[in-house]
């Protein structure tokens, strides 16, 4: 699709504007929060994690108010075609958004219920590339969404499968640490929810490049390429 | 892809009620239509949107040659109603328009009685015999346009008392009473209010079921409400035509696009 010209109405042109800024802002805060309590668990930061959990209040603030948004401009507007789509995909991004926030949270919060000490690096590592691995999934699906880039979205998706695999060799790994030494067990299973509430941003990352598919294209991934598997 | 000649269509209509093939349009020699095919589905509803000027409603008026009426408009190509050319010489205009009848955008009712504007039509067809058949397609014309609860009582009154948007249903009932088969509506609801627009709007899809609807719309919305396919004609061209979900959600032509989200074209 080639570039889309400016609305008659400049009012409205600013409102889509708007909403598309809102989306980013709310992105940026939630990377941000992703990589920030991956960093406390790491540390076992108690005062990091604590912020992190009142931060995510205005990640769901973000989301309530990009819903208005979108509900107010369908209700004035009447958006067709391609702003209607991105009105829609709006409301759909911020829901991730919004959940992926919530993983933060869950990360921040396994941070405060471990209690030893420090965490050996041999338990954290994995967490770490598996935190890098997701927050960069989040950043590119938040850019091909952004730039309406279908391509873009398409390797995201592609992408998801190294994280589903990264989230099955910790699961073997931490399961191993558990079983050389009874007493890691505490700090494993906790580490295992971890890797788990990764695993689910990198879906909620899925889910909006598959959404950054849509609003380009107008057409459904997944429809897409059971298509292409037919041919 | 050349935008000169290039129609964006999405699967055909496989048994067209009425048929436009390179249809062009000209008034003293101006060229208002250029090479318009579209396939008009029975019981359908089409609807032709585009900015003012882009030929929608001159193609409308093709279809029951309403232009052979304006003064130096001429109109080559072909047009069929069930695969009959309604430009042969051999065709009666006046039997076509009985079968395609037409609503105009500013309600007209005839300065007669409510029932002498419905009864008009059957009685110089001749569709009806006697006067107990000439009431019942009166009373159910009147039915069907969804104003006879309104009328019954005032028959005799003139139909230029009733409120502009019965006056609309009243001139629909006048075109539904010819028994057409196709129903061309130019601009049916610009001249009414939203709760007369919407009692159109539901007319138009219970009217569906036994006829075939061409509406020209300026509200893409109404057009979005009320039909099955869209066609969006600009400056005398026919750009894109499609279901009608696909032109208001996803369009392929970059000028249907901007039209309908009301960009800068």
């Amino acid at each position: 699709m080639a570039t889309l010209n400016e609305h008659i109405v400049s009012s409205y042109e600013d409102e889509l504007t708007t909403l598309a800024r809102m989306i980013s802002e709310m992105g940026g805060m939630v990377e941000e929060e992703i990589i920030r309590s991956a960093d406390a668990l790491v540390k076992l930061d108690h005062d990091e994690a604590k912020a992190i959990r009142a931060a995510d209040k205005r990640v769901d603030e973000m989301q309530q108010r990009i819903n208005d948004m979108a509900v107010s401009i369908i209700a004035r507007r009447q958006p067709m075609a391609a702003d209607l789509r991105m009105v829609v995909t709006s409301i759909q991004v911020a829901n991730d958004l919004e959940r992926t926030g919530d993983m933060a949270k869950q990360l921040a919060k396994r941070a405060l219920q471990i209690e030893t000490l420090g965490l050996a690096p041999k338990f954290y590592n994995g967490v770490k590339h598996m935190t890098q691995l997701v927050a960069g999934q989040l950043k590119a699906a938040l850019d091909a969404y952004a730039a309406r880039d279908s391509a873009a979205a398409v390797e995201v998706c592609k992408r998801d499968d190294e994280v589903d695999a990264l989230h099955t060799s910790l699961f073997r790994e931490l399961l191993t640490y558990m079983m050389e030494d009874p007493r890691n067990i505490t700090q494993c299973t906790h580490l295992l929810f971890c890797t788990k509430s990764l695993e689910r941003v990198g879906d909620h990352a899925t889910n909006i490049a598959e959404a950054a598919y849509y609003l380009e294209t107008g057409r459904h991934l997944s429809a897409d390429d059971s298509a292409r598997a037919k041919r | 892809m050349s935008l000169d000649t290039t129609v964006e269509t999405a699967e055909p209509v496989l048994h067209p009620k009425m048929q436009g093939d390179k249809v062009s349009v000209f008034y003293s020699g101006k060229q208002a239509l250029f090479d318009v095919s579209l396939r008009i589905g029975a019981n359908q509803v089409t609807s032709l949107i585009g900015p003012s000027g882009c030929g929608k409603s001159t193609f409308l008026r093709s279809l029951n040659r309403m232009n052979d009426t304006i003064d130096g408009c001429r109109v080559a190509g072909k047009i069929t109603l069930d695969d009959e050319d309604i430009y042969d010489p051999d065709i009666d205009v006046v039997e076509l328009r009985a079968r395609v009848g037409m609503v105009f955008q500013k309600p007209n009712p005839f300065p007669k009685s409510i029932y002498e504007n419905v009864a008009y039509g059957p009685r110089i067809h001749g569709i009806a015999r006697g006067r107990a058949e000439l009431d019942e397609i009166v009373h159910s014309s009147l039915r069907r346009a969804g104003l006879w609860n309104e009328v019954k009582d005032r028959l005799a009154e003139p139909g230029t008392g009733l409120s502009g948007g019965q006056q609309q249903r009243l001139c629909i009932a006048r075109a539904i009473a010819t028994r057409p088969e196709v129903l061309l509506m130019d601009e049916p609801c610009s001249a009414l209010d939203p709760i007369a627009t919407a009692v159109i709007e539901e007319l138009i899809d219970e009217l569906r079921e036994n006829f075939t609807i061409v509406i020209v719309t300026h509200s893409m919305q109404q057009a979005a409400r009320v039909s099955q396919k869209t066609a969006f004609f600009h400056l005398g061209k026919l750009i894109e035509e499609g279901r009608t979900e696909d032109i208001f959600t996803n369009p392929r032509n970059k000028q249907t696009q901007d039209y309908i989200t009301g960009r800068i074209g």
